[in-house]
């Protein structure tokens, strides 16, 4: 008996529900879930005790199309499908073909595409966007999504509820070839903010799970890697943006001690990144170098790629990281990013420049509740040997961790300064 | 040894992507692991919802009739000591983490 890939069910539930929106139309949205789920309840059905098949996920697709030619001749009349394809679906000559031409591998790759530039609707908020994106092209739960959130479940229903309206309303999928380029370039970019969004939120996200999070890193990474087999859609930007991605991801297996403790950048096991995704995102920000524009996206690959390529953090070139640092702040100017940027220049010009750079942080403030800020003073305090400085600001940091991994974190280095005094 | 029936009775399989692969995955390391210690004699057929009732020549309906909680969805032929044996393996079953149940019946003996 064959097994089904992880997550396959999830997989193709994005894919189904692509395919059959373009066929019933968007604003029946809640149809082709419905038609998913059934598909889904049949090979629950019969799987379980007949086995899986050879080819799982072609059976779910054929099962989806035979319902969905079955209610597309069945409710011919009853319902307005989608407008694009109108009178194609009436005929029986052309009912056929078209949806098996919406079942095939490009046309759904393609409508996944459409998909998530829809969801990315101007009128949604950021996290309603990547909400529904989880929902509708990642097959989350709504449950599953409200836990990725850390948000209740009644609230991220009504926010994904939210979502669904905006979307019908838009009457069909947003469409490539009958957009101004100045459309395509906005929605673009705002899918790229949501899928840095996503992976963000499974990278740093203030989660106990870590299972969970890694997760959302491998969806946005899908999801993006579909933008980068479009010719409309692999712009710079967005070779940037997974070259990023891989590069940070690549460093996800180190993240995480054999014990489950976090460990930090510098006592990382650098033995242990992936070394193919590092070669991935490098040759992907290499070619991201084309054009006039340079987003964040360019610089923070940039700086994870000068990390991910030294050996050692004494073999860092921080200067550089500096600089990029400094871009960073022109293009997105933030307390975090001029934090990091103080961490990098502490590393080559001493922990009291450091300490100097971050006494200086315009709206230092809105650290107050960010851990690391805490444990970099911590980190710095240390290096100048003044130990009681050093633990107390671990133990602020410590106070304020999101989850138990960081609170274990940040207990043992206070400790650790504790017992090295 | 004798042979038992079980009728896979009722339950809702819908739920999240995850939620049904994880379902399915239940149920086929349950009877592999049944498959293994040699109890599984059919590993039987999932049965369509709808059917029809035939109750005499001239009556032929649309059916069956029985709720949907308690609908027949397929069936095992199993193999074992004697019914509470039977019974006991059929406690293992990942349908009641969707509220159905599992119906156990020894097959008759030609013998006696």
């Amino acid at each position: 008996m064959a097994e089904p890939g992880d997550h396959l069910f999830r997989r193709e539930a994005g894919r189904m529900v692509a395919a059959l929106t373009r066929l019933f139309g968007v604003h029946n949205l809640a149809l082709a879930e419905d038609v998913v789920q059934d598909a889904f309840c049949r090979a629950l059905e019969v799987w379980k005790l007949r086995g899986v098949p050879e080819n799982p996920s072609a059976w779910l697709m054929a099962t989806a199309k035979h319902r969905a030619l079955d209610i597309l001749r069945r409710e011919r009349t009853a319902r307005a499908y989608a407008p694009e394809l109108g009178r194609l679906l009436e005929s029986e000559w052309t009912l056929a073909p078209v949806v098996a031409e919406a079942f095939g591998d490009s046309a759904i790759r393609n409508d996944q595409l459409r998909m998530m530039f829809s969801c990315c609707h101007p009128r949604l908020p950021e996290i309603a966007q990547v909400a529904l994106m989880l929902h509708i092209l990642c097959g989350f739960g709504v449950n599953e999504v409200a836990a990725a959130f850390l948000t209740g479940h009644a609230a991220m229903e009504r926010r994904i509820t939210r979502g669904k309206k905006v979307l019908a309303g838009s009457k069909r999928l947003f469409d490539f070839t009958m957009s101004d380029d100045r459309e395509v370039a906005q929605r673009l970019s705002a899918v790229h903010r949501a899928l840095y969004l996503l992976f963000n939120e499974g990278y740093h996200g203030a989660h106990a799970e870590s299972a969970v999070r890694a997760d959302l890193c491998v969806e946005a990474m899908r999801l993006a890697e579909l933008l980068l087999a479009h010719p409309v859609t692999d712009t710079p930007a967005t070779r940037a943006l997974i070259a990023l991605m891989c590069l940070n991801a690549a460093r996800l297996p180190a993240r995480v001690d054999a014990s489950g403790n976090l460990s930090s950048l510098y006592e990382q096991n650098r033995e242990l990144w992936d070394q193919q995704l590092i070669a991935k995102g490098v040759r992907l920000l290499d070619h991201s170098a084309t054009g006039t524009t340079i987003t964040e996206f360019h610089v923070e690959a940039a700086i994870a790629s000068i990390h991910a390529r030294a050996r050692s953090l004494e073999d860092t070139s921080w200067p550089m990281i500096v600089d990029l640092y400094d871009t960073l702040m022109t293009l997105r100017p933030s307390p975090v990013v001029a934090l990091n940027r103080a961490i990098a220049i502490a590393q080559y010009q001493g922990a009291e420049r450091g300490l100097a750079e971050i006494a200086a942080i315009a709206h230092v403030d809105r650290l107050a509740d960010y851990p690391f800020f805490f444990a970099a003073l911590g980190e710095l305090e240390q290096q100048l040997g003044r130990t009681a400085e050093a633990q107390a600001h671990f133990r602020e940091a410590s106070s304020r961790a999101r989850n138990m991994m960081e609170r274990r974190f940040f207990e043992r280095r206070a400790h650790e300064v504790g017992d090295s005094a | 040894m004798s042979d038992f029936l079980y009728l896979y009775r009722g339950g809702d399989s819908s739920g999240t992507p995850e939620q049904m692969q994880q379902s399915m995955q239940k149920w086929s390391s349950w009877l592999q692991d049944l498959g293994a210690k040699g109890h599984i004699k059919d590993q039987g057929n999932p049965l369509e919802a709808t059917g029809k009732v035939v109750k005499k020549k001239t009556s032929i309906t649309d059916g069956p009739y029985a709720e949907a909680k308690d609908l027949i969805g397929g069936y095992t032929l199993v193999q074992a000591k004697d019914i509470s044996e039977a019974a006991k393996l059929a406690a293992g079953c990942p349908i009641f983490d969707n509220g159905g149940f599992v119906e156990v019946r020894p097959i008759m003996q030609m013998s006696m």
